[in-house]
Formats: C-alpha cells, sequence, structure tokens
C-alpha cells in the first residue's frame, strides 16, 4: 500500500528530526560533556568555583556578589560591586537588566515616602534610571568620601528634571511658563527644590499622583564635570546582573576606606588590587576590570579582619 | 591604549578573521552542496529517514518537505515543552505555559529565538539540549537549504530539479554545523563556559548571603546558537551571563562565529554560478553595509548623547565590565546585522542613536550579512530588484547571471520584500492601537514605541533580539509575534524558491553589450543603495516616532 505524498512527506519529517535530535540533542552535548571532564577543563565546565580564606567554595570566579550585610548596607572591609538588577542582587536564578531607556528621567513618586521600598515592589513607585543614577553616585560619593556630583543629578541625589507648565510656542517650547514642578523631588522629602526659580517662575516640589507630563519635561545639567568623581561602572546596572568585574578606577576609589576597615595601609589595598587586575587581551580585545571576588579573597586571606 | 583605538582594533581584527575563513568556508561549503558522495552515516541517516538521496526535487516538492520539517518541529517542540515535568533533568520546572510554549517553538523553528521566557526560571537542562538547541542546528541548515537552492536556480537551466532538501538538510547539519560547533563549544569551555548537568547549588558568599549558582549544558548550546545564528540564550541575560560569555576574547570569538557562515556563503553561491567575482561583488555589498553600521554604531554608544549617558558619563547602563562600550556596541552590531539577536548588552538602555541602529540594521532586512543563508537568498533578492530597477531605467529586460528577470521573477522578488515591513508595521500598529498591549512597554513615550516597534521587527525579520523591558510573555504578545515570526520566515522562503524554480526552468542568456555587468563595484554601489532606499522609504516614519523623536532634540 502507497500512502499519500503528504503523509509520506511528513512521515519523512518525523523521522528526519528523530534521528537528528539523536545526533545534536543527545550525542552532541554528551560528546562535549565527556571532554569538559578531562583535567584542566574539568574546573571550567563545573562552574569555576573558587574557595575563600577558610578553604569552603564562596562562589564562582566568573559569578559577582554583594558584599553588603543583611540590610543592603557595604560591609566596609570589602571592595563593592556594581549594582544588579538579578533579582534582589547578585541572583543567579533571575538574571537582568534593568532595561530602562537613556532618556528615563521622571520617577513615579511613592504615596508614602516612608514605605517607598514596599511601593516599588508592589510597582506603585519607580525609580527612573536617572534618579537611579544619581541617588547611587551620591550614596558612593558618600561612602567613598568623595563627591558624588553628577551631570542632571541635584545634589539630594535624584535626577534634576523640571516640568514646565504653561502655553507652547510654535516650535512647541514652552517659553513664559506659569508654572515649574521639580518633578523628581517630593515636597516632605526635600526641604526646598534644588532651584528656587526658572524663567521667573517660582520652583515646586512634587506631589505623589500628580500628572505633570503637560509640562515641558526639562532636564537640568547643572554645573557638575562631564566625567565625575564616582565611575560609570558604580552607578550602573550591569547587563548580566552577575557582573564579575568593576573598572579599575572604582576599585582604587575604594581603598583607602577598605583599608581603614581592615587596618592596612592604602597601598597594601591597592597593590591587591594590582594583583587582581586583567588589562585587554593582545592589548585591545576587552577593557581593563578587576575580579572582585578574587580581589576581596585576596584581602581576606592576607589581612583577616581582627575581632 | 584609548577605548576608541582599542574598538577599532578589536573590529578590525574581526574583519580580517572573516576575510582570512571566506575562501576556505566558501570553498568547503560549496564542496559540501555540490558533491556526490554520500558518507556511510549519511547513507544510514537517509535510510532511517526513508528518504532518496538522489531523487531531485522540484520546488515545489522542496518547499513541502521545508515546510513539513518545520511544521513537525514546532508540534515536536511544542510538545517537549508542555511534557517537561514528565522528562529527565526538569529541574523541577512546571509545563511551560500554552501561549509561551507555542511562541517558543515556533521562534526556535524558524530560527529568530525569540524569548518571551527566561532560560533559568522555565526550561528544563533536557527541553534546553534536545529540544532547543537542535532548532538552533537544523533551522539554519533549513536557511542554508534554501539559499543553496535559490543558487542552484541561477546556476542551473531548463531544469525543473533544485537539489534534494533532505540530503541538503543533513549535509548542512553533519558536515558544516556539528564539527565546528564541536569544535568551537571545547574553545568556549577553555574560556569557562559551563558544560554540566547540575541543578542550581547553593554556596554561602563571603559576606554570608546565599547564592545559587546554575549548571547545564551551556557550551554546546552557546556554540551553535551563535554559529547559526540563532540567538536565543541557555540564561535569560543571553551572552551577558558569564558562563555564556566568560571573557574578553570569548566574545571575540562569538561574534567571529555568528558572522563567519553568512559572510562565506557568498563565495559558495560564487563557486556555484561558476564565477567567483559575483561572490565577490555580493559580499562586498554586504561588508559595506556592516561597516557603515558598525561605525556609526560605535559613534554613537561611545560619544553617549541623551540625558542619562551623559549623567553617567558613558552608556554604561546595561553594559558588562569585562565587555565595556566598544565591544558591546560591535556586538549589538552584529547580532542585528544578522538574524542572531543574542545579546552581550541591553539595546534598551543604548543610547537612542544606538538603539535606532539596532532596529535599522534588521529593517535592512538582514542582509549585511544576515541570517546562515536567509542573508545571501535576501541579498540576492535585492540583487534581482537591483537589476530590474536598472533595467527600467534604460529600458531593456533586465537579467541577472544569464537569467531573464521578467515579471514572474519580479513578483517573487517585490513580494519577499514586502512580507517583514507589513508584519512589523501592522504589528506595531495593533499594538500600539490596544490599551492593554501598551501597557507592556515598560518605558514611556517614543522610548515605549521603540520597544514595541523592536519586538515585531526582530520577530518579522527572524532575529530575536529585543527592547527587553517589554512584558511580552502575555496570551497577545506571544500569539502576535508568533505569526510575526512564521510569515516572516516561511512566506520568503516559498517565494525565494518560486524564483529558483523559475530560474532554473530558464535557459542561459549570454550576455550582451547592454547587460549590466554585476560584479564591478558600480553594481556593488547600486545594491547597497536600492537596500538603504527601500528600508528608509518604508520604515522612516516609524523611526521618526520612535528613536529619532527621542534621540534629536
Amino acid at each position: 500500500m502507497r500512502l499519500p505524498t503528504w503523509i509520506r512527506q511528513h512521515l519523512a519529517a518525523v523521522r528526519a528530526l528523530l534521528v537528528l535530535t539523536v545526533i545534536t540533542g543527545v550525542i552532541y552535548p554528551l560528546a562535549v560533556w565527556v571532554v569538559a571532564l578531562i583535567p584542566g577543563l574539568h574546573d571550567r565546565a563545573q562552574g569555576s568555583m573558587i574557595k575563600g580564606a577558610d578553604g569552603k567554595v564562596v562562589g564562582s570566579r566568573l559569578i559577582g556578589q554583594s558584599f553588603t550585610d543583611s540590610g543592603g548596607n557595604p560591609l566596609k572591609q570589602y571592595v563593592q560591586s556594581r549594582p544588579s538588577n538579578a533579582g534582589t542582587g547578585y541572583d543567579p536564578t533571575s538574571t537582568a537588566a534593568s532595561n530602562l531607556g537613556p532618556e528615563d528621567i521622571v520617577d513615579t513618586l511613592p504615596k508614602n515616602p516612608a514605605k517607598k521600598a514596599d511601593e516599588i515592589t508592589a510597582k506603585t513607585a519607580r525609580d527612573s534610571l536617572l534618579t537611579q543614577v544619581c541617588s547611587r553616585s551620591k550614596a558612593v560619593g558618600d561612602l567613598e568620601g568623595v563627591s558624588g556630583a553628577r551631570p542632571f543629578c541635584t545634589p539630594g541625589g535624584v535626577g534634576a528634571v523640571l516640568s514646565v507648565i504653561g502655553p507652547r510656542d510654535r516650535s512647541g517650547h514652552v517659553t513664559r511658563p506659569t508654572r515649574v514642578v521639580s518633578v523628581n523631588e517630593q515636597c516632605g522629602v526635600v526641604t526646598k527644590p534644588f532651584i528656587a526659580t526658572y524663567k521667573g517662575v517660582a520652583v515646586e516640589c512634587a506631589k505623589a499622583g500628580e500628572d505633570y507630563a503637560a509640562g515641558e519635561i526639562t532636564p537640568i545639567r547643572g554645573t557638575a564635570p562631564a566625567s565625575p568623581q564616582v565611575p560609570a561602572d558604580a552607578v550602573t546596572g550591569s547587563a548580566s546582573g552577575l557582573d564579575p568585574h568593576i573598572s579599575p578606577a572604582y576599585a582604587r576609589l575604594q581603598a583607602p576606606r577598605v583599608a581603614k576597615a581592615r587596618g592596612i595601609s592604602v597601598a597594601q589595598v591597592l597593590a591587591a588590587i594590582k594583583d587582581n587586575e586583567d588589562g585587554r587581551v593582545l592589548g585591545f580585545i576587552g577593557e581593563p576590570r578587576v575580579n572582585d571576588l578574587q580581589l576581596n579573597i585576596e584581602l581576606d586571606k592576607k589581612y583577616p579582619l581582627r575581632g | 591604549m584609548s577605548t576608541t583605538v582599542a574598538g577599532i582594533l578589536f573590529t578590525g581584527s574581526l574583519v580580517l578573521a572573516l576575510a582570512l575563513a571566506y575562501r576556505p568556508l566558501g570553498d568547503y561549503m560549496y564542496r559540501v552542496y555540490a558533491g556526490t558522495r554520500h558518507s556511510r552515516v549519511e547513507r544510514l541517516v537517509y535510510r532511517l529517514i526513508g528518504a532518496h538521496p538522489d531523487a531531485e526535487q522540484t520546488w515545489a516538492s522542496y518547499a513541502r518537505s521545508v515546510l513539513a520539517f518545520s511544521v513537525v518541529s514546532v508540534l515536536f517542540l511544542y510538545g517537549f515543552q508542555r511534557l517537561q515535568n514528565h522528562l529527565l533533568l526538569s529541574l523541577g520546572f512546571k509545563p511551560v505555559m500554552t501561549h509561551q510554549a507555542w511562541n517558543t517553538a515556533i521562534s526556535f523553528t524558524t530560527n529568530t529565538n525569540w524569548q518571551s521566557y527566561s532560560g533559568e526560571s522555565t526550561m528544563g537542562h533536557l527541553v534546553q539540549m534536545a529540544g532547543l538547541a537542535v532548532q538552533n542546528f537544523v533551522s539554519a541548515a533549513v536557511g542554508i537549504a534554501v539559499a543553496i537552492a535559490l543558487v542552484r536556480g541561477f546556476a542551473r537551466k531548463r531544469t525543473e530539479h533544485l537539489g534534494n532538501f533532505w540530503v541538503d538538510l543533513v549535509r548542512g547539519t553533519l558536515r558544516i554545523l556539528l564539527p565546528f560547533a564541536f569544535i568551537g563549544a571545547i574553545i568556549l569551555v577553555i574560556g569557562g563556559v559551563v558544560q554540566n548537568f547540575h541543578d542550581p547549588h547553593t554556596i554561602q558568599t563571603l559576606a554570608g548571603a546565599k547564592q545559587a549558582i546554575t549548571g547545564g549544558p551551556v557550551a554546546s548550546q552557546e556554540v551553535i546558537k551563535e554559529f547559526g545564528t540563532n540567538g536565543g540564550g541557555f540564561y535569560n541575560v543571553n551572552s551577558a551571563h558569564p558562563f555564556e560569555n566568560p571573557t574578553t576574547w570569548t566574545n571575540w570569538f562569538e561574534i567571529f562565529l555568528l558572522l563567519v557562515i553568512s559572510f562565506s556563503l557568498p563565495r559558495t553561491f560564487g563557486r556555484m554560478v561558476g564565477n567567483n567575482k559575483q561572490g565577490y561583488a555580493i559580499v562586498a555589498v554586504m561588508a559595506t553595509l556592516a561597516i557603515i553600521s558598525v561605525t556609526l554604531m560605535s559613534y554613537f554608544q561611545l560619544s553617549h548623547h541623551g540625558t542619562v549617558p551623559t549623567a553617567i558619563g558613558s552608556a554604561m547602563e546595561g553594559v558588562d565590565t569585562r565587555f565595556g562600550v566598544a565591544n558591546s556596541a560591535t556586538f549589538a552590531d552584529a547580532t542585528t546585522l544578522t538574524s542572531t539577536g543574542a545579546v552581550n548588552s541591553f539595546h534598551d538602555s543604548y543610547t537612542s542613536l544606538g538603539g535606532m541602529m539596532t532596529m535599522f540594521n534588521m529593517m535592512l532586512g538582514e542582509v549585511a550579512p544576515g541570517g546562515t543563508g536567509s542573508g545571501l537568498y535576501g541579498m540576492l533578492i535585492l540583487a534581482v530588484i537591483t537589476v530590474f530597477v536598472a533595467g527600467l531605467m534604460v529600458g531593456r529586460t533586465p537579467e541577472y547571471l544569464g537569467k531573464k528577470i521578467g515579471s514572474r521573477e519580479v513578483k517573487f522578488a517585490a513580494s519577499y520584500f514586502l512580507i517583514t515591513p507589513i508584519c512589523a508595521l501592522v504589528g506595531t500598529a495593533f499594538a500600539m492601537a490596544l490599551p492593554g498591549e501598551r501597557a507592556g512597554m515598560a518605558n514611556s513615550g517614543p522610548h515605549g514605541l521603540g520597544e514595541v516597534l523592536y519586538a515585531f521587527t526582530s520577530a518579522s525579520n527572524n532575529n530575536g533580539s529585543a527592547f527587553a523591558g517589554i512584558t511580552v510573555n502575555t496570551t497577545w504578545y506571544d500569539t502576535a509575534l508568533g505569526l510575526a515570526m512564521v510569515f516572516g520566515r516561511f512566506l520568503p522562503m516559498i517565494f525565494v524558491l518560486g524564483l529558483a524554480g523559475s530560474l532554473a526552468r530558464q535557459g542561459h542568456t549570454p550576455a550582451s553589450e547592454g547587460t549590466l555587468p554585476t560584479h564591478r563595484p558600480q553594481f556593488v554601489g547600486m545594491v547597497a543603495g536600492v537596500t538603504v532606499i527601500l528600508v528608509a522609504l518604508t520604515f522612516l516614519p516609524a523611526l521618526a516616532l520612535g528613536p529619532l523623536a527621542e534621540g534629536i532634540h
């Protein structure tokens, strides 16, 4: 008995898929797995696990970690890692980036500023990417004892953004505002906006629930230098949320604070940073970087915390 | 060395490596598809399939085999995901939700690898390696097979026969993809990519917290994800994950892998039509567009215009330190110029104009150099349109490679070109018109429109990358994007095979004085020009409302 062509066609397809599944979906990955058991490859294929000062496995050389206490505050004896959007931070079971855009500059203010963290979890409040950058910069600046000032940031560490309300001119701009609101500075949280007046109009603080989108949204550059003291990687979320590296500049910025916490000299910390710094491969592939976890393990081994 | 100089050398070294691979890989692929001998393993495979390897197919029969294989693949992959909780290595995950499983099955079968799911919290190891990764191989092999069938259409005369799909599929998989993937996987393991079958195992970090280190057969899947221009990551953050792309040179290697087949196929084309210069002309168009694109992209990213990038002082949001801005921009450009869609950084957080470049690259139709196979057939369609346009100007019946481009051929080519813009723009329009779907945007204003436009452009062009802030794991988006992927993959393939059939039926028209030479720089410039103009006319209004509005104040 001959089956109709279209049925034979599909039977051939089923058989082809099954055969190719066995070859490329079972034999091939198992073959790679077997080769990867060879000494030298084995440890890498298993995740490049790394041991701490006490000989216990403390993580993977390739996967970043948070060096904070249970409250999320930086542990001063450790060189801190970058901000992470993976779960609650450096969670390999829910990797993610922020995915916020370059003009994401207006916050959704919480109804109750005291419970802002809860409202962010409940998605009734949200910090814009600009405010995230500004607040991280201020926090790092405060921790390391340098200026956290950045362009388009208020001294209080939120995005310096005004909603300029009033009639629009022919090109769509508001030249004679009737009302100006600093949209990311919440009344009660700030005592007064970062600038007193804009185009002759007194600047107001913002209230939760009010929509200022009708105005012309205008970020204010301010006078902060274009290359701020707090490096870029310290104020930005990575792509993986598991970035195991920080820039050498950010590592060196933290050296005095780490030295003080461990009771050693800054030079000793800088030497440890140098040990864990990698340059570009062949001089042009990748970026210079410092592996955080390896650095902190070395610091723990060489200069254990007393007490 | 400054970042800019290092970035130029990084891209330059990739160009050099691809140029070195062009002849040997292209010649090798020519021998694979032109050869008449079957290896012992292949004979066994043909017997198991029940196909006669020496029986040639007409274009319609070839197309039916492509579709049959793809339909079966979708159903198999759907069932696999729905039943994963009953299988080995499921890591305790539930069956994938119906609409998501449908979307994912289509996504991997169409070489799109759009991910509405998060790998580490949805898919067990077995589904990844024996379901998704298998499609990474075979969907790439299907793409090359269709391209080879088109080239046979140009090369042959007065025949109905375009080759045998099953032979092309099996040879592409076993002789090209599999051996290189195996070597590449080992190289990636050397770099630190994992290859194990662990459940996530919890360790105590230096600070005393718990961290679950994930495992999986990643290296074997990562390599074919790039080499077959697939792009579906084992983990949610794709090639940004340190276990997928652990170090600076694996990043270089992955970019090389995702470009090398598509940039070498023009050599195969040149060999098959008996004139290597024709291959050089096609690869020159691809390279010209690619180099302009990567230059613009790098410029936009390194000059970091925009409010937040200025506040940061660099376009570092959504970028890992080891890659940095320059190497991430090169990856982003390569992944959107091909149909890969793997990402090592997050395009949603790119500068407005850098993000626009990723979209523009896909809108080019992914021809510079495009996906495995689909890049070559896309570019040949554009070459056909170019000779037609040139023919109109001088009032002659146009010819390409000795074949007359008559009304039947042009209809196939024009239909091919129209499919993806229709899917991308109509899909975007529907999503923006529906309030529930608008709410899927993570960003507001022009950037939000950019997210939706990106999603439909990516699905229709079978890319798979995203402005990933958008929430697409809903019934509507999974369904709509699934349809965009199906139409964007298979309708063009049918038109390509139809064109191949009608070309093969023709005889060979000898070149005359009035024939437009198609191997000179003049022709290269014309094809590049036609490509950019067609795309600009089609998509400029949509781009003006999205990233252009955002980037230019």
